[in-house]
């Protein structure tokens, strides 16, 4: 199964970028085989508004079956949510131990968002 | 070619880079300097997320009119799924996700391009409340102002219907959001001349810069005011001369000035000189107009 996760850079022990829609890079990890590729999701950095539904697209497009990230405002819930893309939040520290707390079963899996939108 | 059109009536854009200069001490005061000369004057206030002229102009106010901007309404049950509304939206204000719409109507810009789009004709055009349009008179001032819907973050469709309400006036002032931004543009668009207050100080002067980069990008003619132009530095003056900008007036740094603004009076209303110093800016203001090789 292809999980991706939000980072700060592009390396398993890169810090978990707790922000969904404007977080630098998506790591793609296949947590059956541990293999992992980073992607970038800068585009969406100077996004004016709706950078939430263009990174919801984005990983649906990368086909991950789930995201895990620190928190998850409420258009980028509603996209993932019509994708069929768990949302796992709370994640913290490294990449590595993000995938190992989403192994673990630690995260919440988010039923709503469980923050504001940036922009009303 | 905007004087034919509009009958002779002249538009005057108030603006700055920077916010707090006195974009609307300037609007207001003008305004009521050229009401009491006997134009026939409309005070528009566009900076609709904030709109403060009224403070000052204390309009009785007759009508309130809804405003709203258009959005798609998606029959799901004629939809195929096909996604051609997601991909030629600009502003993810609609997505197909799995064969399924999703739409976010406070991202829509209005274009109606999923509408367009749509195979299936499954799209249609409804409305969404994004303010409202005030109007009213003081004196002999016509007064009209934009109010957005508090957390509402599309403002540009409400600045142009406060600008299909300005008619046949001899002048309009047209009080605009600060910075450099959308509803900036969509305010000084079409008008006839913009007026950039800043004030002497290197925050100031970078906001200027970006203002007067802005307007020209627009084509349109403007003149500079330093408001408290007795603080900061040269730094101001310096650009204009260089740049071969106008500058228009200078108000002073004054303790009755603002105390009157404090009270929310015009400075005109308690500093004689200053209408006096209005007046002539007034008559640059129209040199500068038909003119025909500056800026």
């Amino acid at each position: 199964m292809k999980i991706a996760i939000t980072a700060q850079d592009n390396e398993l022990h890169s810090a978990v970028d707790p922000r969904f829609g404007r977080a630098r890079w998506f790591i793609v990890i296949d947590i059956d085989t541990g293999d992992f590729v980073p992607v970038s999701n800068a585009k969406n950095l100077d996004t004016g508004q709706g950078a939430g539904i263009q990174a919801g697209r984005h990983a649906a497009e990368l086909g991950v079956k789930a995201v895990v990230t620190g928190n998850v405002g409420p258009k980028a819930f509603r996209i993932l949510k019509a994708a069929g893309i768990d949302v796992h939040i709370g994640a913290k520290g490294t990449v590595e131990e993000a995938t190992c707390q989403f192994k673990a079963g630690v995260l919440g899996l988010a039923k709503q968002a469980n923050v504001e939108g940036h922009w009303a | 070619m905007f004087a034919e059109r509009r009958n002779g009536s002249l538009r005057i854009a108030v603006a700055s880079g920077k916010g707090g200069t006195g974009k609307t001490a300037v609007a207001t005061n003008l305004a009521a300097t050229l009401s009491s000369e006997g134009y026939r004057v409309v005070y528009a206030d566009c900076d609709v997320e904030e709109p403060n002229g009224h403070i000052f102009l204390k309009p009785t106010i007759r009508s309130v009119e809804r405003v709203g901007t258009p959005v798609p309404d998606v029959d799901l049950s004629r939809c195929n799924g096909c996604g051609k509304c997601g991909d030629i939206c600009e502003f993810s204000a609609i997505v197909c996700m799995n064969g399924k719409v999703i739409t976010f109507p406070e991202l829509c810009h209005g274009c109606d391009g999923c509408i367009l789009v749509c195979p299936e004709n499954a799209i249609r055009e409804t409305q969404r409340e994004i303010g409202c349009i005030e109007r009213g008179r003081r004196d002999g001032i016509e007064f009209i102002h934009g109010v957005l819907r508090v957390g509402e973050a599309m403002s540009a469709p409400l600045i142009r219907a406060v600008k299909q309400k300005l008619s046949d006036e001899d002048v309009a002032v047209i009080d605009a959001p600060p910075g450099t931004s959308c509803p900036v543009i969509e305010t000084v668009r079409d008008t006839d001349f913009v007026l950039l207050v800043t004030e002497p100080t290197p925050f100031g002067l970078s906001d200027l810069r970006l203002a007067v980069e802005m307007v020209r990008a627009l084509n349109l003619k403007l003149g500079v005011i330093i408001n408290r132009c007795d603080i900061g530095n040269s730094g101001v003056r310096d650009y204009c001369a260089e740049q071969d900008i106008p500058l228009l007036l200078e108000i002073p740094d004054d303790r009755e000035i603002a105390r009157a603004y404090s009270r929310g009076q015009m400075a005109v209303e308690v500093a004689p000189s200053l209408k006096v110093a209005f007046a002539g800016l007034w008559e640059r203001i129209v040199t500068r107009i038909s003119s025909r090789n500056d800026e």
